[in-house]
């Protein structure tokens, strides 16, 4: 049993990362991740970590200075949100392409225009193509879990990819909440210590990193990248049984609540599916034969597990808290989609987009999403293959909208 | 499970007050999550932040849209602000206010429910000689909704704030605690 403390989802990455205690950190504030650099720069400055800490001027060079740690053969970190991965974009893709096992957090937060700062997935959701290993988290708790674990991902010999951990922007980065913490030295021991492998830096075994490869190389470097992201479901599994054993908790690629034998489910990721589960409860408590499906895993993305997971309901809902205009629904619903197809049993699918802007997601506003999928396997039709849930105009229903801003009802 | 929705000005104390009372029901062996609500905030504006305390493990990640608590830390937010609003028939208003529940109860436009009231601006000065009113009215909310008691809230007073206040102002602040604590009226 480790230390209890109460740590908002920023002060439980801090503290993960503290434990980490990486050689190089390069990061720029921006909220709503900013706690983490602070915290994380009070620890640099206190001395509790031994981290060569630089403070850049713009994402693009964090990225770029970890990414120049990395090579030269250290185990280096940063952490983002929103505009700030935007603005990281080019080197996203050199981070995976050089197969740096880079982690990063993001507290995951809208793009802009217009100007906000809550939580919604479209900044990681964008960079889905990039390369990163993306893994979602439902609390505070799982967010440290998860950013220990992915040091072992990463820098597995299988894997050599850069990860991102993502949870919710304010809803689990600034909210309070009791996690544990494990001890110091079994963090330090599950990581291991860090093997350098083709450092730049060697230079009697001189090596180069991202020459020019045209169309004569180019192809099979990206094909290599698959290929050690195929490899990650695999290692993603073992670290979170070797994780388990260590502190009572697992996290798989995926997380199912009461799905084996419900007839309805919904598909969602982060801290939308904690309170999911809340509705599940109810609705089992009412009869209804509910089920859920958190996805942790988005990249790589478990296509045959999903489908055998959710070949047997009547009716699904993939909720994507990011939108991909003009597509045929969100990134998580089109993917989730596309997986069902090669069922020879598959449900009726619907596909809803929540939350965007940080939109309060309440155990109401989840609750219609459940009663749209009792409609459709009573009816048999489907009305709406995709939806927008509890937004003003377009196609929703005053029940949900109340059920949607509850705070803006009641307060302004 | 608990849920308070507490009402302040930026700058005095709201948050922290949220988080002193999660961090109390932690000390106490509970469930509990604390949040702002963040906007556009600067010192003095109107803000919000939320408390829940329960026995069993808490999922929900959303707003507290229908509070068991509203807890007012500063009088010029009476009659300017919806305090009322989510609360039910049950609901507890309780708010830092220099007159009777009766008086409150009125300017909150408020029907159902119970009201209480405490000079919590009062008790922060003759304690503390600052208007510093989020620890009293969380003394005053221990009297009112009994999730915790008050030596809980005191023992955590004392670890939260023994490192970083002097000592002489850490005992006020239990004073403080202590005495909105035993002054809160009710109807």
């Amino acid at each position: 049993m480790g230390k209890l403390i109460a740590a908002t989802g920023n002060q439980a990455v801090a503290q993960a990362m503290r434990q980490i205690d990486p050689h190089v950190v390069a990061a720029y504030p921006i909220t709503p991740q900013t706690d983490v650099v602070e915290e994380f720069a009070a620890f640099v400055a206190d001395g509790v970590v031994a981290t060569e800490f630089v403070p850049v001027e713009s994402e693009h060079s964090s990225m770029s200075t970890v990414i120049g740690a990395s090579a030269a053969g250290v185990r280096a970190m940063t952490a983002t949100s929103s505009q700030g991965l935007a603005l990281m974009w080019e080197m996203l893709y050199i981070a995976a392409g050089l197969r740096l096992p880079i982690v990063m957090p993001v507290a995951n937060r809208a793009l802009s225009a217009p100007i906000n700062i809550h939580g919604d997935q479209s900044d990681t959701m964008g960079a889905r193509d990039s390369g990163w290993i993306q893994l979602y988290c439902k609390n505070q708790q799982e967010a440290y879990d998860t950013l220990i674990q992915a040091i072992r991902i990463a820098e597995h010999d299988s894997v050599r990819l850069p990860v991102m951990v993502c949870y919710d922007g304010f809803i689990v980065s600034h909210s309070l909440a009791g996690m544990e913490l494990l001890e110091d030295d079994q963090v330090k021991a599950f990581i291991g210590k860090h093997k350098a492998l083709h450092p730049l830096l060697d230079t009697k075994n001189p090596v180069t990193y991202g020459p020019l490869a045209l169309f004569d190389y180019y192809f099979e470097f990206r094909r290599q990248l698959v290929e050690g992201m195929a490899r990650a479901a695999n290692v993603i599994e073992e670290v979170a049984e070797e994780y388990a054993r260590l502190s009572g908790r697992y996290y798989g690629r995926y997380e199912k609540y009461n799905m084996d034998d419900a007839e309805i489910g919904v598909l969602v990721l982060g801290s939308a599916a904690s309170t999911a589960e809340v509705v599940v409860d109810e609705l089992r408590a009412q009869g209804v034969k509910a089920g859920l499906l958190r996805l942790r895993s988005f990249r790589p993305f478990p296509k045959a597990e999903l489908a055998r997971e959710l070949s047997h309901l009547k009716a699904l809902c993939v909720l994507d808290r990011a939108d991909s205009p003009g597509a045929l629904g969100g990134p998580v619903g089109v993917e989730v989609r596309s997986a069902l197809l090669e069922s020879a049993k598959r449900p009726a699918v619907i596909n809803g987009i929540f939350g965007l802007g940080g939109r309060d997601t309440t155990v109401d506003l989840i609750t219609t999403v459940y009663h749209r999928l009792m409609k459709i396997v009573d009816t048999g039709t489907v009305d709406e293959p995709l939806f927008y849930l509890g937004v003003r105009g377009g196609n929703n229903n005053g029940r949900e909208l109340e059920a949607a801003i509850p705070q803006a009802r009641a307060t302004r | 499970m608990l849920e308070i929705r507490w009402h302040g000005r930026g700058g005095q104390g709201a948050v922290t007050a949220a988080k002193l009372l999660a961090s109390a029901a932690m000390r106490a062996g509970k469930n509990f999550q604390a949040f702002p609500e963040y906007g556009p905030e600067r010192r003095g504006a109107p803000v919000q932040a939320f408390t829940r305390i329960d026995d069993e493990p808490i999922r929900v990640f959303s707003g507290v849209a229908e509070p068991d608590v509203v807890v007012v830390l500063d009088p010029s937010l009476i009659g300017k602000v919806p305090l009322a609003s989510g609360l039910s028939d049950e609901g507890i208003l309780l708010a830092n206010f220099d007159g009777s529940p009766q008086e409150l109860r009125e300017k909150v436009g408020m029907e159902g429910g119970k009201v209480y009231s405490v000079n919590a601006t009062a008790i922060a000065m003759e304690t503390m000689g600052k208007a510093i009113t989020n620890t009293p009215m969380v003394g005053a909310l221990m009297k009112v909704a009994g999730a915790l008691t008050i030596d809980q809230v005191i023992d955590e007073v004392r670890a939260m704030f023994g490192d970083k206040l002097k000592a002489s102002l850490v005992d006020a602040n239990v004073e403080a605690l202590r005495r909105a604590y035993e002054e809160v009226k009710g109807e």
